[in-house]
Protein backbone atom coordinates (compact mmCIF):
# COMPACT_ATOMS: atom_id res chain seq x y z
CA UNK A 1 0.00 0.00 0.00
CA UNK A 2 1.23 3.31 -0.54
CA UNK A 3 0.49 6.56 0.43
CA UNK A 4 0.50 10.00 -0.42
CA UNK A 5 1.82 13.61 0.92
CA UNK A 6 -1.48 14.54 1.45
CA UNK A 7 -2.43 11.39 3.34
CA UNK A 8 0.62 11.99 5.33
CA UNK A 9 -0.21 16.01 5.35
CA UNK A 10 -4.11 14.78 7.03
CA UNK A 11 -2.16 12.28 9.13
CA UNK A 12 -0.41 14.67 10.57
CA UNK A 13 -2.63 17.37 10.97
CA UNK A 14 -5.06 14.06 13.04
CA UNK A 15 -1.93 13.89 15.37
CA UNK A 16 -1.32 17.34 15.88
CA UNK A 17 2.68 17.23 14.45
CA UNK A 18 4.17 20.13 12.49
CA UNK A 19 6.23 18.18 9.85
CA UNK A 20 8.49 20.25 8.02
CA UNK A 21 8.49 20.05 4.16
CA UNK A 22 12.17 17.95 4.30
CA UNK A 23 10.65 15.02 6.75
CA UNK A 24 7.57 14.83 4.78
CA UNK A 25 8.98 12.35 1.38
CA UNK A 26 10.50 10.52 4.81
CA UNK A 27 7.34 9.78 6.18
CA UNK A 28 5.61 8.99 2.91
CA UNK A 29 8.11 6.52 1.86
CA UNK A 30 8.39 4.86 5.45
CA UNK A 31 4.93 4.86 6.49
CA UNK A 32 3.80 3.19 3.02
CA UNK A 33 6.11 0.32 3.60
CA UNK A 34 5.03 -0.22 7.31
CA UNK A 35 1.38 -0.04 6.26
CA UNK A 36 2.86 -2.68 3.53
CA UNK A 37 4.31 -4.92 6.22
CA UNK A 38 1.10 -5.13 8.07
CA UNK A 39 -1.32 -6.11 5.74
CA UNK A 40 0.22 -9.83 6.28
CA UNK A 41 -2.46 -9.78 8.76
CA UNK A 42 -4.80 -9.87 5.66
CA UNK A 43 -3.74 -13.32 5.58
CA UNK A 44 -4.73 -14.82 9.12
CA UNK A 45 -8.43 -16.45 9.57
CA UNK A 46 -10.11 -14.27 12.28
CA UNK A 47 -13.72 -15.30 11.56
CA UNK A 48 -15.49 -16.04 15.04
CA UNK A 49 -12.32 -14.38 16.55
CA UNK A 50 -13.23 -11.94 19.73
CA UNK A 51 -10.51 -9.09 19.69
CA UNK A 52 -8.79 -9.07 22.34
CA UNK A 53 -7.65 -5.61 24.38
CA UNK A 54 -6.06 -7.27 27.22
CA UNK A 55 -3.16 -9.72 28.42
CA UNK A 56 -4.66 -11.20 31.21
CA UNK A 57 -7.90 -14.02 30.42
CA UNK A 58 -10.49 -12.20 33.09
CA UNK A 59 -9.58 -9.23 33.58
CA UNK A 60 -11.17 -6.44 34.25
CA UNK A 61 -9.98 -2.69 35.08
CA UNK A 62 -10.71 -2.11 38.25
CA UNK A 63 -12.58 1.06 39.33
CA UNK A 64 -11.75 2.76 42.70
CA UNK A 65 -13.75 4.66 45.02
CA UNK A 66 -14.25 8.47 43.99
CA UNK A 67 -12.65 9.75 47.05
CA UNK A 68 -9.81 12.37 47.64
CA UNK A 69 -6.30 10.79 48.47
CA UNK A 70 -3.48 13.01 48.28
CA UNK A 71 -2.72 16.94 49.26
CA UNK A 72 -3.18 19.66 46.90
CA UNK A 73 0.25 19.67 45.17
CA UNK A 74 -0.25 21.84 41.97
CA UNK A 75 2.50 24.39 42.29
CA UNK A 76 4.90 21.24 42.07
CA UNK A 77 3.10 19.98 39.15
CA UNK A 78 3.17 23.17 37.95
CA UNK A 79 6.43 23.81 38.27
CA UNK A 80 7.22 21.91 34.89
CA UNK A 81 4.45 23.80 32.65
CA UNK A 82 6.43 26.52 30.29
CA UNK A 83 3.75 29.34 31.20
CA UNK A 84 1.61 29.76 34.23
CA UNK A 85 -0.15 32.35 36.23
CA UNK A 86 -1.75 32.63 39.72
CA UNK A 87 -2.27 28.89 39.61
CA UNK A 88 -3.42 28.38 35.68
CA UNK A 89 -1.63 27.15 32.81
CA UNK A 90 -1.36 29.96 29.91
CA UNK A 91 -2.14 29.38 26.69
CA UNK A 92 -2.91 31.39 23.53
CA UNK A 93 -5.95 32.87 23.37
CA UNK A 94 -8.97 30.46 22.07
CA UNK A 95 -12.20 33.10 22.34
CA UNK A 96 -12.09 36.15 20.28
CA UNK B 1 42.13 -9.13 44.14
CA UNK B 2 38.33 -8.92 43.61
CA UNK B 3 36.93 -5.31 42.91
CA UNK B 4 33.74 -4.18 43.63
CA UNK B 5 32.82 -4.20 40.51
CA UNK B 6 33.43 -7.87 40.19
CA UNK B 7 31.25 -8.96 42.28
CA UNK B 8 27.18 -10.19 41.76
CA UNK B 9 23.99 -8.25 43.64
CA UNK B 10 23.89 -11.28 45.96
CA UNK B 11 27.49 -11.12 46.67
CA UNK B 12 27.66 -7.65 47.22
CA UNK B 13 24.20 -7.61 49.68
CA UNK B 14 25.91 -10.33 51.66
CA UNK B 15 29.56 -8.28 51.49
CA UNK B 16 27.42 -4.81 53.13
CA UNK B 17 25.45 -7.53 55.63
CA UNK B 18 28.67 -8.41 56.56
CA UNK B 19 30.33 -4.72 56.54
CA UNK B 20 33.31 -6.13 55.22
CA UNK B 21 32.19 -2.70 52.84
CA UNK B 22 29.96 0.43 53.50
CA UNK B 23 27.37 1.51 51.13
CA UNK B 24 28.74 5.03 50.82
CA UNK B 25 32.28 3.09 49.55
CA UNK B 26 30.08 0.59 47.21
CA UNK B 27 28.45 3.52 45.95
CA UNK B 28 31.50 6.02 45.50
CA UNK B 29 32.93 3.08 43.81
CA UNK B 30 30.36 3.00 40.91
CA UNK B 31 29.79 6.76 40.79
CA UNK B 32 33.71 6.68 40.39
CA UNK B 33 33.39 4.21 37.43
CA UNK B 34 30.45 6.36 35.79
CA UNK B 35 32.42 9.52 35.45
CA UNK B 36 35.79 7.49 34.30
CA UNK B 37 33.92 5.25 31.77
CA UNK B 38 30.47 6.44 31.21
CA UNK B 39 31.47 9.13 28.56
CA UNK B 40 32.86 6.94 25.85
CA UNK B 41 29.45 4.34 26.33
CA UNK B 42 26.85 6.78 26.69
CA UNK B 43 24.71 4.59 29.26
CA UNK B 44 23.77 7.67 31.37
CA UNK B 45 21.28 10.61 30.69
CA UNK B 46 21.79 11.69 34.46
CA UNK B 47 24.14 11.21 37.41
CA UNK B 48 22.52 12.04 41.04
CA UNK B 49 25.84 11.00 42.94
CA UNK B 50 25.21 14.09 45.56
CA UNK B 51 21.63 12.24 46.15
CA UNK B 52 22.56 8.84 46.01
CA UNK B 53 26.10 9.62 48.91
CA UNK B 54 23.14 10.84 50.79
CA UNK B 55 20.65 7.71 50.79
CA UNK B 56 24.20 5.46 50.75
CA UNK B 57 24.97 6.98 54.41
CA UNK B 58 21.65 6.79 55.66
CA UNK B 59 21.79 3.38 54.58
CA UNK B 60 25.07 2.56 56.43
CA UNK B 61 23.25 3.60 59.90
CA UNK B 62 20.52 0.97 59.03
CA UNK B 63 23.47 -1.15 58.30
CA UNK B 64 25.32 -0.35 61.30
CA UNK B 65 22.06 -0.50 63.56
CA UNK B 66 21.28 -4.26 62.02
CA UNK B 67 18.04 -3.17 61.05
CA UNK B 68 19.05 -4.14 57.07
CA UNK B 69 16.78 -5.43 54.58
CA UNK B 70 18.32 -7.57 52.19
CA UNK B 71 19.10 -5.07 49.16
CA UNK B 72 19.79 -1.91 52.07
CA UNK B 73 22.59 0.13 50.84
CA UNK B 74 22.76 -0.95 47.24
CA UNK B 75 23.71 1.16 44.40
CA UNK B 76 21.37 0.63 41.30
CA UNK B 77 20.55 2.61 38.03
CA UNK B 78 17.19 3.46 36.89
CA UNK B 79 15.92 3.96 32.89
CA UNK B 80 14.65 7.29 32.24
CA UNK B 81 11.46 6.26 31.68
CA UNK B 82 10.57 5.83 35.19
CA UNK B 83 9.77 8.93 37.12
CA UNK B 84 11.91 10.13 40.29
CA UNK B 85 11.05 12.53 42.31
CA UNK B 86 13.21 15.75 42.04
CA UNK B 87 15.41 14.23 39.41
CA UNK B 88 15.34 14.65 36.04
CA UNK B 89 13.15 12.26 33.74
CA UNK B 90 13.43 12.81 30.21
CA UNK B 91 12.57 9.01 28.51
CA UNK B 92 14.81 9.83 25.89
CA UNK B 93 13.35 12.93 24.91
CA UNK B 94 13.57 16.34 23.73
CA UNK B 95 9.98 16.75 25.17
CA UNK B 96 11.04 15.97 27.94
CA UNK B 97 14.81 17.66 28.68
CA UNK B 98 13.35 19.75 31.58
CA UNK B 99 11.05 17.51 32.98
CA UNK B 100 11.53 17.31 36.94
CA UNK B 101 9.48 14.36 38.17
CA UNK B 102 7.17 15.67 40.80
CA UNK B 103 6.73 11.92 42.43
CA UNK B 104 8.56 8.50 41.96
CA UNK B 105 7.30 5.22 39.81
CA UNK B 106 5.78 2.62 42.08
CA UNK B 107 9.07 0.51 41.48
CA UNK B 108 11.25 3.39 42.08
CA UNK B 109 9.48 4.41 45.34
CA UNK B 110 9.58 0.14 46.34
CA UNK B 111 13.28 0.06 45.82
CA UNK B 112 13.89 3.12 47.68
CA UNK B 113 11.86 1.52 50.56
CA UNK B 114 14.00 -1.53 50.27
CA UNK B 115 17.03 0.92 50.73
CA UNK B 116 18.53 0.46 47.27
CA UNK B 117 20.83 3.39 46.35
CA UNK B 118 19.61 5.26 42.98
CA UNK B 119 22.82 6.55 40.64
CA UNK B 120 21.24 7.87 38.41
CA UNK B 121 19.31 7.22 35.04
CA UNK B 122 20.20 5.06 31.93
CA UNK B 123 19.54 6.19 28.52
CA UNK B 124 17.06 4.38 26.65
CA UNK B 125 15.02 4.82 22.94
CA UNK B 126 12.58 7.68 22.89
CA UNK B 127 10.17 7.01 24.79
CA UNK B 128 11.62 3.22 24.84
CA UNK B 129 10.58 3.44 20.79
CA UNK B 130 13.29 1.54 19.25
CA UNK B 131 15.62 -2.09 18.96
CA UNK B 132 19.22 -0.10 19.33
CA UNK B 133 18.93 2.75 21.91
CA UNK B 134 19.57 4.94 18.61
CA UNK B 135 16.54 7.20 18.56
CA UNK B 136 17.43 8.53 21.91
CA UNK B 137 17.76 12.46 21.68
CA UNK B 138 20.84 11.88 23.95
CA UNK B 139 22.84 9.73 21.25
CA UNK B 140 23.88 6.20 21.04
CA UNK B 141 24.58 4.20 23.67
CA UNK B 142 27.51 1.95 22.80
CA UNK B 143 27.97 -1.52 23.57
CA UNK B 144 30.99 -2.40 25.72
CA UNK B 145 31.49 -5.23 23.59
CA UNK B 146 32.49 -3.35 20.67
CA UNK B 147 32.02 0.16 20.71
CA UNK B 148 30.93 0.24 17.23
CA UNK B 149 27.77 -1.76 17.57
CA UNK B 150 24.70 -1.23 19.39
CA UNK B 151 23.52 -2.15 22.72
CA UNK B 152 20.17 -3.13 21.57
CA UNK B 153 17.19 -0.93 23.43
CA UNK B 154 15.32 -0.02 24.06
CA UNK B 155 16.71 -0.48 27.58
CA UNK B 156 20.03 -0.31 26.40
CA UNK B 157 21.67 1.86 28.86
CA UNK B 158 20.48 0.01 31.36
CA UNK B 159 22.33 -3.29 29.82
CA UNK B 160 25.64 -1.27 29.02
CA UNK B 161 25.90 0.37 32.43
CA UNK B 162 25.94 -3.00 33.54
CA UNK B 163 27.57 -4.64 31.26
CA UNK B 164 30.06 -2.15 31.68
CA UNK B 165 30.26 -2.55 35.12
CA UNK B 166 28.88 0.99 35.81
CA UNK B 167 26.42 -0.58 38.35
CA UNK B 168 25.67 -3.99 39.23
CA UNK B 169 22.03 -3.94 38.46
CA UNK B 170 19.25 -1.91 36.52
CA UNK B 171 15.87 -1.98 35.90
CA UNK B 172 13.91 -1.40 32.27
CA UNK B 173 11.02 -1.81 30.63
CA UNK B 174 10.00 -4.38 27.83
CA UNK B 175 6.91 -3.44 25.22
CA UNK B 176 8.13 -5.80 22.49
CA UNK B 177 11.56 -7.33 23.66
CA UNK B 178 13.60 -3.76 24.91
CA UNK B 179 14.87 -6.23 28.50
CA UNK B 180 15.72 -9.19 26.60
CA UNK B 181 16.90 -7.76 23.56
CA UNK B 182 19.68 -5.46 25.37
CA UNK B 183 20.66 -8.47 27.62
CA UNK B 184 21.24 -10.55 25.03
CA UNK B 185 23.49 -8.34 22.82
CA UNK B 186 25.29 -7.05 26.03
CA UNK B 187 25.79 -10.93 27.59
CA UNK B 188 23.24 -10.27 30.80
CA UNK B 189 20.47 -11.23 32.13
CA UNK B 190 17.32 -9.77 31.53
CA UNK B 191 13.56 -10.47 32.67
CA UNK B 192 10.13 -9.46 31.85
CA UNK B 193 7.26 -10.20 34.29
CA UNK B 194 4.25 -11.18 33.48
CA UNK B 195 1.92 -8.13 32.37
CA UNK B 196 0.69 -7.03 35.43
CA UNK B 197 3.33 -8.47 38.05
CA UNK B 198 5.30 -5.01 38.50
CA UNK B 199 3.32 -1.57 38.89
CA UNK B 200 3.44 0.40 35.83
CA UNK B 201 2.46 3.75 37.92
CA UNK B 202 4.84 6.39 37.17
CA UNK B 203 6.28 4.65 33.98
CA UNK B 204 6.09 6.55 31.07
CA UNK B 205 3.59 4.65 28.82
CA UNK B 206 4.12 3.56 25.27
CA UNK B 207 1.34 0.79 24.86
CA UNK B 208 0.09 0.20 28.01
CA UNK B 209 -1.54 -3.23 27.30
CA UNK B 210 2.36 -4.25 26.43
CA UNK B 211 4.34 -2.15 28.74
CA UNK B 212 6.04 -4.31 32.10
CA UNK B 213 9.46 -3.48 34.13
CA UNK B 214 12.29 -5.76 35.03
CA UNK B 215 15.26 -6.37 35.46
CA UNK B 216 19.02 -6.79 34.01
CA UNK B 217 21.37 -8.32 36.53
CA UNK B 218 24.38 -10.20 36.03
CA UNK B 219 22.50 -13.35 37.31
CA UNK B 220 19.46 -14.98 37.65
CA UNK B 221 19.84 -15.27 41.39
CA UNK B 222 20.55 -11.23 41.20
CA UNK B 223 17.07 -11.05 38.95
CA UNK B 224 15.46 -12.71 41.72
CA UNK B 225 16.33 -10.59 44.52
CA UNK B 226 15.59 -7.42 42.64
CA UNK B 227 12.25 -8.24 40.92
CA UNK B 228 10.98 -9.47 44.67
CA UNK B 229 11.49 -6.13 45.29
CA UNK B 230 9.76 -4.58 42.53
CA UNK B 231 7.00 -7.03 42.12
CA UNK B 232 3.44 -6.35 43.73
CA UNK B 233 -0.03 -5.27 43.70
CA UNK B 234 -0.27 -1.50 43.27
CA UNK B 235 -3.61 -0.22 43.43
CA UNK B 236 -2.42 3.06 41.72
CA UNK B 237 -2.19 0.98 38.62
CA UNK B 238 -5.37 -0.06 36.92
CA UNK B 239 -3.87 -3.38 35.73
CA UNK B 240 -1.91 -4.14 38.47
CA UNK B 241 -2.79 -7.71 39.38
CA UNK B 242 -3.36 -8.76 42.73
CA UNK B 243 -1.53 -12.23 43.32
CA UNK B 244 1.07 -13.11 46.00
CA UNK B 245 4.42 -12.31 44.85
CA UNK B 246 6.78 -15.92 45.00
CA UNK B 247 9.86 -15.84 46.68
CA UNK B 248 11.88 -16.01 43.59
CA UNK B 249 14.80 -16.69 45.49
CA UNK B 250 14.07 -19.78 47.66
CA UNK B 251 13.29 -22.12 44.48
CA UNK B 252 16.23 -21.20 42.57
CA UNK B 253 17.85 -24.11 43.48
CA UNK B 254 15.07 -26.99 42.09
CA UNK B 255 16.66 -29.50 39.99
CA UNK B 256 15.23 -29.73 36.77
CA UNK B 257 14.58 -33.72 35.63
CA UNK B 258 11.76 -34.08 34.25
CA UNK B 259 10.96 -30.63 33.14
CA UNK B 260 9.44 -30.70 29.73
CA UNK B 261 11.05 -27.77 27.47
CA UNK B 262 9.36 -26.94 24.07
CA UNK B 263 11.48 -25.55 21.15
CA UNK B 264 9.56 -23.00 19.31
CA UNK B 265 10.01 -24.18 15.41
CA UNK B 266 9.11 -21.04 14.30
CA UNK B 267 12.01 -19.29 15.73
CA UNK B 268 14.40 -21.69 14.34
CA UNK B 269 13.33 -21.31 10.74
CA UNK B 270 13.32 -17.44 10.36
CA UNK B 271 15.40 -15.42 10.08
CA UNK B 272 18.03 -17.03 12.46
CA UNK B 273 21.53 -16.66 11.70
CA UNK B 274 23.01 -20.24 11.39
CA UNK B 275 26.06 -20.02 13.96
CA UNK B 276 23.40 -17.86 16.57
CA UNK B 277 21.26 -21.00 16.22
CA UNK B 278 24.24 -23.63 17.22
CA UNK B 279 25.23 -21.84 20.65
CA UNK B 280 21.13 -21.86 21.48
CA UNK B 281 21.09 -25.45 20.60
CA UNK B 282 24.14 -26.10 22.44
CA UNK B 283 23.04 -24.56 25.57
CA UNK B 284 19.35 -26.73 24.77
CA UNK B 285 21.74 -29.66 24.92
CA UNK B 286 23.25 -28.80 28.57
CA UNK B 287 19.26 -28.15 29.56
CA UNK B 288 19.10 -32.05 28.37
CA UNK B 289 22.21 -33.14 29.89
CA UNK B 290 20.05 -31.81 32.90
CA UNK B 291 17.15 -33.94 32.76
CA UNK B 292 14.88 -31.60 30.53
CA UNK B 293 12.94 -33.52 28.18
CA UNK B 294 13.26 -31.55 24.71
CA UNK B 295 10.02 -31.25 22.63
CA UNK B 296 9.14 -29.66 19.27
CA UNK B 297 6.50 -27.11 19.68
CA UNK B 298 4.82 -25.23 16.56
CA UNK B 299 3.15 -21.75 17.17
CA UNK B 300 1.59 -21.25 13.32
CA UNK B 301 -0.11 -18.01 14.22
CA UNK B 302 3.70 -16.78 15.59
CA UNK B 303 5.39 -15.27 12.51
CA UNK B 304 2.26 -12.49 12.55
CA UNK B 305 3.49 -11.25 15.71
CA UNK B 306 5.50 -8.35 14.47
CA UNK B 307 2.93 -6.81 12.22
CA UNK B 308 0.10 -7.67 14.82
CA UNK B 309 2.78 -5.50 17.23
CA UNK B 310 3.17 -2.67 15.10
CA UNK B 311 -0.78 -1.72 14.64
CA UNK B 312 -1.47 -2.74 18.39
CA UNK B 313 1.82 -0.78 19.97
CA UNK B 314 1.63 2.33 17.96
CA UNK B 315 -2.01 2.65 18.62
CA UNK B 316 -1.58 2.44 21.78
CA UNK B 317 1.44 5.11 21.85
CA UNK B 318 -0.33 7.50 19.81
CA UNK B 319 -3.03 7.28 22.14
CA UNK B 320 -0.67 7.82 25.24
CA UNK B 321 1.45 10.67 24.02
CA UNK B 322 -1.64 12.96 23.27
CA UNK B 323 -0.58 14.02 26.83
CA UNK B 324 2.80 16.42 25.26
CA UNK B 325 0.35 19.19 24.71
CA UNK B 326 3.55 21.93 25.41
CA UNK B 327 0.72 23.44 28.32
CA UNK B 328 1.18 21.18 31.12
CA UNK B 329 4.80 19.42 31.02
CA UNK B 330 7.22 19.56 28.51
CA UNK B 331 8.46 21.38 25.48
CA UNK B 332 7.03 24.47 24.29
CA UNK B 333 7.39 26.04 20.44
CA UNK B 334 8.47 29.42 21.01
CA UNK B 335 6.05 32.39 20.20
CA UNK B 336 2.33 30.19 19.20
CA UNK B 337 0.05 32.25 16.40
CA UNK B 338 -2.96 29.92 18.61
CA UNK B 339 -3.59 26.79 20.09
CA UNK B 340 -3.93 24.42 17.46
CA UNK B 341 -0.04 26.03 16.22
CA UNK B 342 1.39 25.45 20.17
CA UNK B 343 0.11 21.43 19.95
CA UNK B 344 1.49 21.40 16.59
CA UNK B 345 5.01 22.71 16.86
CA UNK B 346 5.53 21.64 20.14
CA UNK B 347 4.64 18.19 19.22
CA UNK B 348 6.73 18.21 16.01
CA UNK B 349 10.04 19.70 17.74
CA UNK B 350 9.86 18.12 20.93
CA UNK B 351 9.59 14.37 19.45
CA UNK B 352 11.81 12.80 17.51
CA UNK B 353 11.45 10.97 13.94
CA UNK B 354 10.69 7.26 15.16
CA UNK B 355 8.04 8.37 17.87
CA UNK B 356 6.78 11.03 15.16
CA UNK B 357 6.67 7.55 12.85
CA UNK B 358 4.92 5.30 15.25
CA UNK B 359 2.37 8.40 16.45
CA UNK B 360 1.08 8.64 12.66
CA UNK B 361 1.18 4.79 11.98
CA UNK B 362 -1.30 4.66 15.23
CA UNK B 363 -3.12 7.47 14.57
CA UNK B 364 -3.92 6.30 11.01
CA UNK B 365 -5.12 2.31 12.14
CA UNK B 366 -7.46 4.06 14.93
CA UNK B 367 -9.30 6.67 12.13
CA UNK B 368 -12.60 6.19 10.86
CA UNK B 369 -12.60 3.87 8.02
CA UNK B 370 -9.44 2.42 8.92
CA UNK B 371 -10.23 1.11 12.49
CA UNK B 372 -11.89 -2.28 11.72
CA UNK B 373 -9.13 -3.05 8.82
CA UNK B 374 -5.92 -2.54 11.05
CA UNK B 375 -6.83 -2.21 14.63
CA UNK B 376 -9.55 -4.44 15.23
CA UNK B 377 -8.20 -6.91 13.16
CA UNK B 378 -4.83 -6.85 14.98
CA UNK B 379 -6.51 -7.21 17.95
CA UNK B 380 -7.80 -10.57 16.73
CA UNK B 381 -4.57 -11.75 15.43
CA UNK B 382 -3.67 -11.19 18.97
CA UNK B 383 -6.03 -13.37 20.53
CA UNK B 384 -4.95 -15.84 17.99
CA UNK B 385 -1.08 -16.12 18.83
CA UNK B 386 -1.98 -15.76 22.44
CA UNK B 387 -4.20 -18.76 22.16
CA UNK B 388 -1.19 -20.79 20.41
CA UNK B 389 0.80 -20.37 23.53
CA UNK B 390 -1.67 -21.82 25.76
CA UNK B 391 -1.95 -24.92 24.27
CA UNK B 392 1.71 -24.79 23.64
CA UNK B 393 1.64 -24.53 27.64
CA UNK B 394 -0.71 -27.46 27.94
CA UNK B 395 1.99 -29.90 27.35
CA UNK B 396 5.08 -28.42 28.27
CA UNK B 397 6.84 -26.01 31.16
CA UNK B 398 8.43 -23.38 29.45
CA UNK B 399 8.96 -22.60 26.25
CA UNK B 400 12.97 -21.91 24.76
CA UNK B 401 14.62 -20.28 21.78
CA UNK B 402 17.00 -17.84 20.33
CA UNK B 403 16.33 -13.93 21.86
CA UNK B 404 17.36 -11.95 19.19
CA UNK B 405 18.05 -13.27 15.49
CA UNK B 406 21.66 -11.80 15.38
CA UNK B 407 24.37 -10.86 17.63
CA UNK B 408 24.70 -6.72 17.84
CA UNK B 409 24.97 -5.15 14.76
CA UNK B 410 26.85 -1.68 13.71
CA UNK B 411 25.51 1.53 14.79
CA UNK B 412 23.74 3.25 11.90
CA UNK B 413 23.39 -0.20 10.21
CA UNK B 414 19.45 -0.26 10.19
CA UNK B 415 18.61 3.26 11.17
CA UNK B 416 17.38 4.27 7.32
CA UNK B 417 15.18 1.34 7.35
CA UNK B 418 12.22 1.03 10.25
CA UNK B 419 10.60 -2.13 9.37
CA UNK B 420 14.08 -4.28 8.94
CA UNK B 421 14.56 -2.29 12.49
CA UNK B 422 11.02 -3.74 13.62
CA UNK B 423 12.12 -7.46 12.54
CA UNK B 424 15.03 -7.48 15.33
CA UNK B 425 12.01 -7.91 17.66
CA UNK B 426 10.59 -11.51 15.58
CA UNK B 427 11.78 -13.61 18.47
CA UNK B 428 10.60 -11.32 21.55
CA UNK B 429 7.17 -9.52 20.87
CA UNK B 430 4.99 -12.94 21.00
CA UNK B 431 5.57 -12.42 24.91
CA UNK B 432 4.13 -9.19 25.28
CA UNK B 433 1.20 -10.03 23.36
CA UNK B 434 -0.23 -12.79 24.95
CA UNK B 435 1.62 -11.09 28.54
CA UNK B 436 3.84 -14.28 29.45
CA UNK B 437 6.90 -13.51 31.32
CA UNK B 438 9.86 -14.04 29.49
CA UNK B 439 13.60 -14.27 30.41
CA UNK B 440 17.30 -13.91 27.93
CA UNK B 441 20.14 -15.58 29.48
CA UNK B 442 23.47 -15.49 28.02
CA UNK B 443 24.54 -18.70 26.06
CA UNK B 444 28.16 -18.00 24.23
CA UNK B 445 29.59 -16.01 21.81
CA UNK B 446 29.93 -15.10 17.77
CA UNK B 447 33.15 -13.66 16.72
CA UNK B 448 33.33 -11.95 20.17
CA UNK B 449 29.77 -10.72 20.86
CA UNK B 450 27.39 -11.98 23.28
CA UNK B 451 24.26 -14.40 22.10
CA UNK B 452 21.19 -15.13 24.17
CA UNK B 453 18.85 -17.78 25.22
CA UNK B 454 15.13 -16.87 25.42
CA UNK B 455 12.93 -18.58 28.13
CA UNK B 456 9.08 -18.09 27.93
CA UNK B 457 6.53 -19.49 30.45
CA UNK B 458 2.73 -19.37 31.26
CA UNK B 459 1.58 -16.35 33.08
CA UNK B 460 2.97 -15.59 36.82
CA UNK B 461 5.75 -18.13 36.16
CA UNK B 462 8.17 -16.36 37.12
CA UNK B 463 9.86 -18.49 39.89
CA UNK B 464 10.32 -21.08 37.16
CA UNK B 465 12.01 -19.20 35.15
CA UNK B 466 14.34 -17.92 37.31
CA UNK B 467 14.82 -21.46 38.48
CA UNK B 468 15.53 -22.69 35.24
CA UNK B 469 17.90 -19.96 33.85
CA UNK B 470 20.09 -20.35 37.86
CA UNK B 471 20.32 -24.24 36.72
CA UNK B 472 22.20 -23.30 33.54
CA UNK B 473 24.11 -20.56 35.08
CA UNK B 474 25.42 -23.02 37.55
CA UNK B 475 26.89 -25.22 34.74
CA UNK B 476 28.36 -22.41 32.62
CA UNK B 477 29.89 -19.17 32.95
CA UNK B 478 29.11 -16.95 30.05
CA UNK B 479 27.54 -14.93 32.60
CA UNK B 480 30.59 -13.73 34.23
CA UNK B 481 31.92 -12.71 30.95
CA UNK B 482 33.10 -9.23 31.30
CA UNK B 483 34.19 -6.87 28.71
CA UNK B 484 37.95 -6.35 28.32
CA UNK B 485 37.83 -2.70 28.84
CA UNK B 486 35.88 -3.22 31.83
CA UNK B 487 37.73 -5.48 34.27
Amino acid sequence: MSLTRTDVEGIAHLARLAITESELPVYVDSLSKIFSFVEQLNGADIDAVEPMAHPLAGQTQRMRPDVIDDSDRHEKYQRNAARVEAGLYLVPKVIE
Amino acid sequence: MTELHHLTLAQLAAGLQKRQFSSVELTRHFLDRIERLNPALNAMITVSGEQALAAAAAADKKLGAGNAGALTGMPIVHKDIFCTDGVRTTCGSRMLSNFVAPYDATVVAKLSQAGVIALGKTNMDEFAMGSSNETSFYGPVKNPWDLTKVPGGSSGGSAAAVAARLAPAATGTDTGGSIRQPAALTSLTGIKPTYGRVSRYGMIAFASSLDQAGTLTYTAQDAALLLHAMAGFDPRDSTSVDVPVADYSATLEQPLAGIKIGLLKEFFERGLDEANAKLVRDALKIYESLGAKLIDVSLPNLPLSVPTYYVVAPAECSSNLSRFDGVRFGHRCENPVDLMDLYKRSRGEGFGAEVKRRIMTGTYVLSAGYYDAYYLRAQKVRRLITDDFARAFAGVDVLMGPTSPTPAFDIGAKVDDPVTMYLNDIYTIGANLAGLPAMSIPCGFLGGLPVGLQIIGPHFAEAKLLNVAHVFQRETDWHERIPEAYR
